[in-house]
């Protein structure tokens, strides 16, 4: 049945959106969260056999799927899982358990709404790291935003309605850029002629728009629309202002979405078609991106240094990691792309773990000012475990999953300036010292009103970050399964 | 051939209705009827390619599967306005009939400047489409706004006519052929005739008036916000779609060749036009005042397609009136339901009335230009048209920043239904009852079709 009927891609979109759309139908908040967390249980089985069917030729009929669409201006529903985005769908099926398990015993009002919208989210996020076609690509990009923005806005703190919709022009407007150079491209595509016979002047499929007929200059101006899109998303320095700003406002489980799979959404975008699309131009701008990153990174790790309130503090760290991970993009170097291929996908575990703990402190205690905390670890022994554990993962200690990524990041980018290197690694100094900071603030010292009638957490919550802890270490210890499953991708982003 | 005849003659039929039905219901029975079979009747001639009269217009008229599948989808989206509003505009006055009357009126316009062959049925078309509105506008007698809006678009309205008739004028005597067929004006090859050139500023100013393109835009706020608000719904989609239909027909068929030359006009009229509509827009707190702003913001993105003159231009300016005259229809008719027609008015709508929330959200964000929606089809035709053009490649940059601020002023009104409290007043008048939110329903389902496949659209056009 599989490949024939249904194929494993179709699947982890059309079961996240059936799923989600059941769940707006649902009577009870009970019924809808259990649909949802069985539901995405089920999207993380398929997505973990996706995990074994990796033969391109073998497994092509089971990873690919093709319907026509729009046939007259040369697009089709082409989705399919290759090695850019496998781990990436992997991530994304894998984050929502997580996500409603981790947080499965808030209580969220308008609760069939609420899973609803995160499973369509769900949806659009697997379709952006699927797509094979241009337009197919836009339409997920969007799609996958407009139920975050409902999510954040109806569900967000105090600010959250114009905080929302600042992230919501942003990002509006990057894709607009995005459209336009979409439609440059395919301007420039060779004709494409469907099975049935109809023709089409030109094509949205990807293989058509990585062989485009473009200037030099013509490649270097739409570089830019594309990348102003995917730079807002990820994002890096300076188009980051939305950021901190929306994870602070966003309820959390939205925010472990937008940090741990949107932000990807940008660096996907660069592998999948920027870099593709325009070797040359990501060749001759590199230095001035990898520039801009750093900044971010220094910038962002200061202001983290300086902060008080705890989800602005992970918010910014974020920030700086994304930064790393840009940077190592763009050397174009072998190991640096290998270790941001795998860091997209730590780093989506590691801030998700992060934001739980962060969610459990403020949930327990009522503030995010790490000021007002203080002796939790005798209050709350297992969090604290869990919180050092993933809190040293995020500065990538050895042994985390982090370090293989971050070591051939810092390897790439040795290789492509030694001064960019060593200024990079000024960053890994601070978010040492502001993450170990936050750790002594918040579980050491005296306890005080706010924190000494705190408890343990409970079963779900301990389940979670086990899960989430184990993942550390066992990718810390044996990262290599990761490499395999990216390595075939780097021929297209490798460009020196 | 069989709308125009058709929409004449069940015009008077209404007319006559009025005289000996007392009720005020029957009229508008009588009236979807005639939506019906006149939308039928354009679908038989659009299947078939054969009229059922047989009548020889010597070729002042030309019917063609591009300019029937143009009326289909105007008759498709007044039979969506008669179902929905219909009720509504026995509200506004006593002479129910006649409102229907002079609405069919305006598609028998409507008709002719879809089909028209010479600039003189172009110009009789814009006369029986423009009269009929006027009356309309100042329907409600009593009211000093609507006298002072119909008073202001008939001064104007003439003018432009008046414009018009001396652009053809002007064409007419730089015609060495001495015709009005608009397939018998020879361009030449060189720089244009003085004449000509003459005659198409003028005919340019006439029609960016008819369809409010800045400059030419300052009687559209006025006249909207005054017309009583059903038939604002009404001028603002399908009247305005024909107008666009006309301008680029005319334009396309008569100076396409020409097109390297007044190109630069149509540019700056379309980026003025985007500006305007949507700064002006966003400042606005009344949500008709804000429709009637945004009404020219969209036409801007409709101007696009007289920049492109393409094939794509086509396609998408078909597409643009089916998605853009649908949202409207919807989102007006959800407005009609509201006490309150400020953006505050809409606080917590989403908590009282979930559904017509939920329909305002589609129509919105399908005017917006999100995925999914016809807007977004639209609005991707139209820059799609616009790239394959390949000049001024900043107006198409123009364009979509332009569009990210209308996402402002659209959004605002969803955050007030699903972000604000409800007040402890009603909101709405009446939800309507079971059947009008089906109605809508269904018109949403329409337009996430038209956005997931616009190709059952666009076929249509290649159809004969």
């Amino acid at each position: 049945m599989l490949g024939t009927y249904i194929t494993f891609p179709e699947l982890l979109i059309w079961l996240p959106l059936l799923l989600g759309i059941i769940s707006f139908f649902t009577s009870t908040g009970k019924a809808a969260k259990n649909l949802a967390l069985a539901g995405s249980f089920l999207v993380l089985a398929v997505s973990v056999t996706t995990l074994f069917y990796t033969d391109i030729q073998a497994h092509h009929k089971y990873n690919n799927v093709n319907y026509y669409w729009l046939k007259y201006i040369g697009n089709s529903f082409n989705i399919g899982i290759d090695s850019t985005g496998r781990l990436l769908s992997f991530l994304t099926a894998l984050a929502f358990p997580l996500i409603f398990l981790g947080t499965y015993r808030h209580d969220m009002k308008n609760a069939p709404a609420y899973f609803g919208l995160m499973l369509l989210a769900q949806a659009g996020l697997m379709g952006v790291f699927l797509a094979k076609d241009a337009l197919v690509f836009y339409f997920f990009w969007e799609l996958a935003l407009i139920p975050v923005y409902f999510l954040c806005s109806q569900w967000g703190g105090e600010k959250r309605i114009p905080v929302t919709f600042k992230f919501f022009v942003y990002t509006f407007v990057g894709s607009l850029l995005m459209l336009i150079g979409i439609l440059y491209v395919y301007q420039h595509t060779a004709a494409r002629v469907f099975e049935d016979g109809t023709s089409s002047a030109h094509s949205f499929a990807l293989a058509h728009f990585m062989n485009a007929q473009l200037t030099a200059t013509e490649q270097n101006c739409l570089f830019w629309l594309f990348f102003v899109a995917f730079a807002i998303k990820m994002p890096i320095f300076p188009f980051h202002t939305w950021q901190p700003d929306t994870y602070d406002q966003s309820p959390t489980p939205v925010t472990m979405v937008l940090s741990g799979i949107m932000v990807k959404m940008g660096l996907f975008g660069v592998i999948r078609w920027l870099i593709p699309i325009f070797p040359e131009a990501a060749d001759k701008f590199d230095s001035i991106i990898i520039f801009f990153s750093i900044t971010g990174i220094l910038y962002a790790s200061a202001i983290a240094w300086m902060q008080d309130n705890l989800k602005k503090l992970v918010a910014y760290s974020s920030i700086a990691h994304i930064g790393l991970m840009c940077a190592a993009l763009f050397t174009g170097r072998e190991m640096g792309v290998q270790g941001m291929m795998i860091q997209m996908f730590t780093h989506g575990v590691n801030i998700i773990g992060l934001w739980l703990v962060v969610d459990m402190i403020e949930r327990k205690t009522g503030v995010r000012q790490i000021s007002q905390l203080g002796g939790l670890a005798s209050r709350a022994p297992f969090l604290t475990i869990m919180l050092v554990v993933v809190a040293l993962a995020n500065i990538a200690l050895p042994l985390t999953n982090a370090f293989p990524g971050e070591f051939l990041m810092f390897a790439g980018l040795f290789q492509f300036n030694t001064w960019y290197a060593v200024t990079a690694g000024i960053g890994i100094i601070l978010s040492a010292v502001y993450t170990l900071n936050m750790i002594q603030k918040i579980f050491y010292g005296e306890t005080n009103t706010v924190t000494s009638t705190v408890g343990d957490i409970s079963w779900n919550e301990k389940l979670t970050l086990a899960v989430i802890v184990l993942i550390i270490f066992i990718t810390g210890v044996y990262p290599q399964p990761l490499i395999d499953l990216t390595r075939d991708a780097l021929p297209m982003i490798v460009t020196k | 051939m069989n709308a125009i005849l058709f929409s004449a003659i069940w015009g008077v039929l209404m007319m006559f209705c009025g005289a000996f039905v007392k009720s005020k219901a029957v009229p508008r029975y009588i009236a979807l009827t005639g939506i019906v079979l006149l939308f039928a009747m354009n679908a038989m001639e659009l299947n078939s390619g054969l009229p059922l009269f047989n009548i020889d217009p010597a070729e002042m008229l030309r019917t063609n599967s591009f300019n029937l599948s143009f009326l289909a989808i105007v008759f498709g989206a007044t039979l969506f306005y008669f179902l929905l509003s219909g009720s509504e505009v026995e509200k506004v006055g006593e002479h129910v009939a006649e409102y229907f009357a002079l609405m069919f009126f305006v598609l028998c316009g409507i008709s002719l400047m879809a089909t028209f062959n010479t600039l003189l049925i172009l110009f009789i078309g814009v006369e029986i489409m423009s009269i009929p509105l006027y009356i309309l506008t100042g329907s409600d007698k009593r009211n000093l706004k609507s006298n002072e809006a119909s008073l202001k678009y008939f001064l104007m309205g003439c003018f432009s006519t008046g414009i018009m008739l001396m652009g053809i004028t002007f064409i007419y005597g730089g015609n060495p052929n001495g015709s009005f067929y608009i397939n018998n004006i020879p361009m030449g090859t060189g720089d244009m005739p003085v004449m000509i050139a003459t005659g198409l500023i003028f005919l340019l100013v006439s029609m960016a008036f008819k369809v409010s393109a800045a400059p030419f835009h300052f009687w559209t706020p006025d006249v909207y916000d005054g017309a009583p608000t059903v038939f604002t719904s009404f001028m603002s989609t399908i009247v305005k779609a024909a107008g666009f239909f006309a301008f680029l027909r005319l334009f396309e068929q008569v100076f396409g060749v020409m097109h390297a030359q007044w190109q630069m006009l149509i540019v700056v009229i379309t980026a003025a036009t985007l500006l305007i509509g949507n700064l002006t827009a966003v400042f606005q707190q009344s949500v008709k005042r804000m429709l009637a702003y945004s009404s020219i913001a969209q036409a801007g993105f409709m101007l696009l397609a007289l920049f492109a003159l393409n094939d794509k231009a086509k396609e998408g300016i078909l597409l643009y009136s089916a998605a853009y005259s649908l949202s409207t229809i919807g989102i007006f008719a959800v407005l009609l339901k509201m006490e309150d027609y400020t953006v505050d008015g809409f606080n917590g709508l989403a908590k009282k009335q979930p559904i017509l929330a939920l329909v305002a959200t589609i129509f919105l964000l399908s005017l917006t230009g999100i995925p999914l929606t016809a807007g977004f089809q639209a609005k991707f035709y139209m820059l799609m048209a616009a790239v394959e053009n390949g000049q001024q490649f900043w107006l198409v940059i123009f364009a979509v920043l332009m569009a990210a601020v209308s996402a402002y002023y659209y959004f605002r009104v969803i955050q007030a239904m699903y972000f604000k409290e409800p007040g402890t007043s009603s909101l709405v008048n009446s939800a309507g009852n079971s059947g009008f939110q089906a109605l809508l329903v269904v018109l949403a389902i329409l337009i996430l079709v038209l956005g997931v496949y616009p190709e059952f659209l666009i076929g249509w056009m290649y159809h004969l």
